[in-house]
């Protein structure tokens, strides 16, 4: 917690106590020294002075964080998550989790930023200014998000090209991000990778090249064989492109198809059993025990790409249907609201500034200007003395630079 | 009147377009006089041409994409054993919608959804053509063809060889190649010279619908593994269909150039997209009074150097044009072998590569652009090596 949020949970702490130790209704303080109660004396010194800490901060401060901070919220709550479905484990990860105010509005904003960022590259691209592949994950925010919660950022990342939340949850910017995607020279590779390509400390791509299962059999074999610390993750959304897993699969049980690698199915639309499955896993590999899968059951709403209008092979009504019972904002924000730990309106003050950033972030990535010719050449080999290479003809060279 | 019945009843040699045969008795028609017995009956049929052309619908536009549907479609008619498989070719109509239809034609005997795992589907194409099935398998991208190219050589282009001529692999592997838009690093890389390289293997490379159909037909009724490389952004690009692509036995021969267009001064080989920028090239010098004689090379391997020399001799210049990186290239073979026949002493300049950038594709536009082989740098190239 940070410092300065010391005095505000303080005086948020002494209203639930008012309101349940002391009975007095709605946390209202009593006229002081009416009440009985020593600790309430007592506590309501220090209440007065955490309020009023606050409120001489306020002055810096918008109108509405003092509000805020004299609502009574709840530091944390306990929430049951589904139990996930084991292959090769005894136990799996808990069946109910602790979220902390800080961490649910947290991550309310990372998802929120996510959904918000893709829709608006889908609005770029439709204008036809992010042009090329663009894969969208909005509806599997929990998935990248509550990964991210479940890991450190030492840990590494990789993923195909659907690789836009976690190009964030990685520490990238949106504004980085976004320019990636309109290729500008402020996008995170310099306009040079696009939409599958961005990398980050840690997270080495955004990789276009998928389907090789072959290639992951190779891959379990020697992870299991030389007991490699590795989290094996589907984001399983029902689709491989415009066919159905069922038309794709010999077995849909994505979990168990390490064979001989333990693995967890995961409600991936549940941020807090994604978060959970993470941890679970990610403690698994750290004691030394090998590599273990993780199944994310989740669905993107938007088509395989922009190209794919993504209603030819499944219903409007199953997309319909997913996003007002399973979208993953949604559920986390219902918790949040229902358990008290946040406000509707403190949510919606946070949907007002991602909007903001998402909007900022288009602008820059709009007005940025593309990548200069000069740099063509740039950055083909690492660590080499610089060297000339050829361009459409014999007399077009570009210098290049590692 | 039952003359000139029989002359209305005579089937017009061309749907529009090209210039109605002249006869040279013909008298001008005027467009209102009536058939009359004293014109000559060539008159009489020029006339009455004359009158069908300006009444004839448009000239029979087909997209590449279309002539490569009808190409496999008459080839899955005419051969049971003629079967594609591929991702989404089915039931999603093709990534590209060049399969359209087919499944709904053919069923799911025939035309197979894969799972997305190239080297498993392109080994199983391998094993059913050596069964004697003839498999049309197609890569979403040659890109992905990486996965399976294993399968590509060593299972299907020396299987032939290594038997002792025993065990042919009647297969064809078609797709997109080469540079699309926007579509990055992964996703635009060119084949030609990879798979060009290797004996056993036949290559084609489509340009025009014509050449589409042609060339996907002869590489399914040929008994060799064929690689079609076609062109994501060609696939939509209508060309004039000529009455004999129209048949169902119209085939293009593998290995054999087509001269686009004659010219003197210098020769422009070129295959796939980069033919249409050369021909607007050859446009744009044209006024200048240099005439390109521009080559479709049509087929990578075996290369048609023949026609390429016997250009070369006659107009002494040579430009080569591809969309792949340049080193290793089409191009650098076309010079190379250039430099080893009788066209080398006809040579006035040395001969010159118009290339893609020796660059992994950015995806920027601007220097998208600059990776790719552009009209400007064609006629500068050109300019160059005929030192103007």
């Amino acid at each position: 917690m940070t410092p300065s949020r010391r005095p505000a949970v303080k005086a948020w702490r002494l209203r639930g106590h008012l309101k349940e130790t002391c009975g007095h209704p709605d946390g209202v303080s009593p006229a002081f020294g009416s009440c009985r109660n020593p600790h309430c004396l007592r506590s309501m010194r220090k209440m007065l002075a955490a309020v009023s800490r606050v409120l001489s901060g306020a002055a810096q401060k918008p109108a509405n964080r003092v509000l805020v901070a004299s609502r009574n919220f709840a530091n944390d709550a306990t929430f049951e998550i589904k139990k996930c479905d084991l292959h090769r484990l005894e136990e799996g990860p808990p069946v109910t989790t602790v979220l902390t105010r800080e961490d649910g509005l947290k991550y309310y904003r990372m998802m929120q930023t996510v959904r918000r960022m893709e829709l608006k590259a889908d609005q770029l691209y439709k204008q036809k200014i992010i042009r090329g592949f663009c894969h969208l994950c909005d509806g599997q925010e929990a998935c990248c998000v509550g990964l991210e919660a479940g890991i450190n950022p030492t840990d590494h990342l990789i993923t195909a090209y659907r690789a836009h939340g976690f190009t964030f949850t990685r520490g990238l910017s949106v504004r980085e991000i976004l320019a990636e995607l309109t290729g500008r020279k402020g996008g995170c590779a310099k306009g040079k990778g696009g939409s599958m390509h961005m990398y980050a400390k840690n997270f080495y791509g955004g990789n276009g090249i998928v389907g090789a299962q072959g290639q992951i059999f190779e891959a379990y074999n020697m992870a299991a064989l030389w007991k490699l610390p590795c989290i094996f993750i589907c984001e399983n959304n029902r689709y491989g492109m415009g066919t159905s897993v069922e038309r794709a699969a010999a077995s849909t049980d994505y979990f168990k198809r390490g064979d001989f690698i333990p693995g967890l199915r995961v409600d991936g639309m549940d941020i807090l059993c994604v978060r959970e499955a993470t941890r679970f896993a990610a403690a698994y590999c750290r004691s030394g025990k090998g590599p273990i899968l993780m199944e994310l059951q989740t669905y993107r709403y938007h088509g395989h790409s922009m190209s794919d209008p993504g209603v030819s092979y499944r219903t409007r009504e199953e997309i319909q249907e997913v996003r007002s019972k399973s979208d993953p904002i949604m559920l986390l924000k219902d918790r949040m609201v229902n358990s008290n730990l946040a406000s509707v309106e403190e949510l919606k003050e946070i949907d007002v500034e991602v909007r903001k950033e998402i909007e900022d972030a288009a602008q820059f990535a709009t007005a940025d200007p593309e990548p200069p010719l000069e740099e063509l050449g740039y950055h083909i080999y690492s660590s080499d003395p610089p060297f000339e290479v050829r361009g459409a003809n014999q007399w077009i060279k570009f210098k290049s630079v590692s | 009147m039952a003359a000139v019945s029989g002359l209305v009843r005579r089937p017009l040699r061309q749907v529009g377009g090209g210039t109605a045969p002249q006869c040279p008795r013909a008298t001008p028609a005027h467009p209102s006089s009536s058939l009359s017995i004293l014109l000559s009956p060539c008159q009489v049929s020029g006339l009455l041409k004359r009158r069908f052309h300006r009444t004839a619908p448009a000239a029979l536009q087909v997209t590449v994409r279309d002539a490569i549907n009808q190409g496999m479609d008459e080839e899955l008619e005419r051969d049971e054993k003629v079967f594609l498989l591929g991702e989404e070719v089915a039931q999603y109509d093709g990534a590209y919608k060049v399969s359209r239809g087919l499944w709904k034609k053919y069923g799911d005997k025939r035309i197979i959804d894969t799972p997305i795992s190239e080297m498993g589907f392109a080994g199983i194409a391998v094993g059913a053509a050596m069964a004697g099935l003839r498999p049309i398998c197609e890569f979403m991208t040659f890109n992905f063809s990486m996965q399976a190219i294993d399968q590509v050589i060593n299972s299907a282009a020396k299987t032939y060889y290594m038997s002792g001529g025993l065990q042919p692999v009647p297969i064809v592997f078609r797709g997109p190649n080469g540079a699309s838009a926007g579509v990055a690093a992964q996703h635009s890389q060119c084949f030609a010279a990879w798979y060009g390289h290797c004996p056993g293997l036949k290559v084609v490379s489509p340009w025009s619908s014509e050449d589409a159909k042609g060339l996907i037909k002869s590489a399914i009724r040929d008994n060799n593994p064929v690689v079609m490389l076609e062109n994501e952004l060609m696939y939509g690009v209508p060309f004039e269909f000529p009455a004999e692509a129209q048949s169902k036995d119209f085939l293009i021969p593998i290995g054999k150039a087509k001269i686009e267009r004659q010219g003197t001064h210098i020769t422009v080989v070129s295959h796939s997209r980069p033919v249409g920028h050369c021909l607007e090239a050859a446009t744009v010098l044209s006024k200048e009074g240099i005439e390109c004689e521009v080559i479709n090379l049509r087929t990578i391997r075996p290369m048609d150097i023949e026609t390429v020399e016997a250009s070369v001799m006659k107009t002494n210049h040579l430009v080569t044009v591809e969309g792949g990186w340049p080193q290793f290239g089409v191009g650098a073979e076309i010079c190379a072998r250039i430099m080893e026949g009788p066209a080398f002493n006809f040579l006035d300049a040395p001969a010159v590569r118009v290339t893609g950038a020796d660059v992994p594709m950015p995806y920027a536009k601007i220097l998208e652009d600059n990776s790719v082989p552009q009209v400007k740098d064609i006629i500068f190239a050109i300019k160059k090596t005929l030192n103007i």
